[in-house]
């Protein structure tokens, strides 16, 4: 397999691409390997990818690569004690009460501002009208549905 | 600039209309359709799954008012659902774009002008309608449908990010080459299956647009949302999670 690196997905927090180069076995297809490197202190995070040259990243692996990036941060503020420990094993409930508390504030913000459009259906009634007349006096059969 | 001055005195639409039992819903679209496409160059493609009650012969019948060149009958024997509808309208259409719309008239033929507006100031290889911004809208939704319909709307917006308002909407606009490269590589079914054909083009990196309708939903009450439904979208967004 024959590979080089393409740029990746990458974090501000001190990411590294790694360059790799994979000799050649004759395989017609070419293919990638991508790697995000995460560096927090303590904690080095990597995410691999090896697809099709012609396939673009699967959705999956971004949301993957997302949460092993917050999982390194998550882990590195174990390990340095910045926040006291009791605090910091509840981060990932936090996150994910927060990611709830989110979606639900923008189901109940959108119910509230759903656009209706009443005078719409006036409007495609009297469409109606014009249409079933204009189509009788070609000949066309209207009659009741 | 030149490119699309040149696109705009070739531009033909083709407008694929799938039916079944929409009798006089078909002929109030032609209608329709005509009055706000005049001065553009466009054919109607009607995909028929063997109705029951005429729409066939209604569409004959406009055939004789409009021309058999406007309006294209492609019949199939039976319902074969509404992706193999697109790809069988498909086939029959001679223009460089290709226009989905349903037939019992909750997509009004009077957002068509803006679509391709839309379509010629930007270059956009898709052009979707969406009722979620504001200037589009829906009539005849209770809460329940609105909550279901928001609640899967912010589900697949934060799961999927799709890069459109809205996902299961099928009122379209596609370049015919974009449509014909994306509907090859769909195999859902329902409304699922538009939302596989915008995540896809999305992630093919087409460049979409959107465009407000509004939605006037006639058909009160046999709304099918039961629980049976919550469960397809639900397997449809983990489906589209992770094959796209």
């Amino acid at each position: 397999m024959f590979g080089t690196l393409r740029k990746g997905f990458e974090f501000h927090l001190g990411t590294e691409i790694i360059n790799i180069r994979i000799p050649s076995d004759g395989s017609r297809i070419d293919h990638e390997l991508e790697a995000s490197m995460i560096h927090v202190p303590f904690v080095s995070a990597s995410v691999f990818c090896i697809h099709p040259r012609n396939d673009e990243m699967k959705h999956i692996v971004k949301i993957m690569a997302l949460l092993v990036a917050l999982s390194a941060i998550w882990i590195s503020l174990l390990q340095i004690s910045v926040i006291p420990d009791s605090y910091t094993w509840l981060l990932p409930l936090y996150f994910i009460i927060t990611l709830g508390c989110y979606g639900l504030f923008m189901v109940g913000i959108g119910l509230m501002q759903f656009p209706t459009c009443p005078q719409e259906a006036i409007l495609l009634q009297q469409d109606i009208i014009e249409a079933k007349d204009f189509l009788k006096t070609k000949g066309v059969d209207v009659g009741s549905d | 600039m030149e490119n699309q001055q040149k696109e705009k005195s070739s531009a033909k639409y083709s407008i694929i209309v799938p039916t079944y039992n929409e009798r006089l819903n078909i002929a109030l679209i032609v209608y329709l359709i005509f009055k706000h496409l005049s001065g553009i160059d466009f054919e109607i493609i009607v995909v028929d799954d063997g109705s029951p009650d005429g729409t066939q012969d209604i569409v004959k019948q406009l055939q004789q008012v409009y021309g058999e060149d406007c309006i294209l009958l492609r019949p199939r024997p039976k319902k074969l659902g509404l992706g193999t509808a697109y790809m069988h309208g498909l086939k029959h259409a001679s223009g460089n774009f290709v226009v989905i719309m349903d037939a019992d008239l909750s997509h009004h033929p009077k957002y068509l002008p803006s679509f391709i507006k839309k379509q010629m100031e930007t270059g956009a290889s898709i052009v979707t309608g969406t009722r979620y911004v504001k200037g589009g809208g829906v009539h005849g939704w209770n809460l329940m449908r609105k909550l279901t319909s928001r609640g899967a709307n912010v589900l697949a917006q934060t799961f999927l990010w799709p890069g459109v308002s809205d996902l299961t909407g099928s009122f379209r606009l596609y370049r015919k080459s974009v449509l014909e490269d994306v509907i090859s590589s769909c195999v859902s079914k329902g409304y699922v299956f538009q939302m596989e054909m915008i995540v896809r083009a999305s992630r093919k990196g087409y460049h979409i647009e959107e465009v407000p309708i509004t939605f006037v939903d006639r058909v009160y009450g046999s709304s099918k949302l039961g629980g049976s439904e919550i469960v397809e979208y639900l397997k449809g967004l983990l489906y589209l999670l992770f094959t796209t």
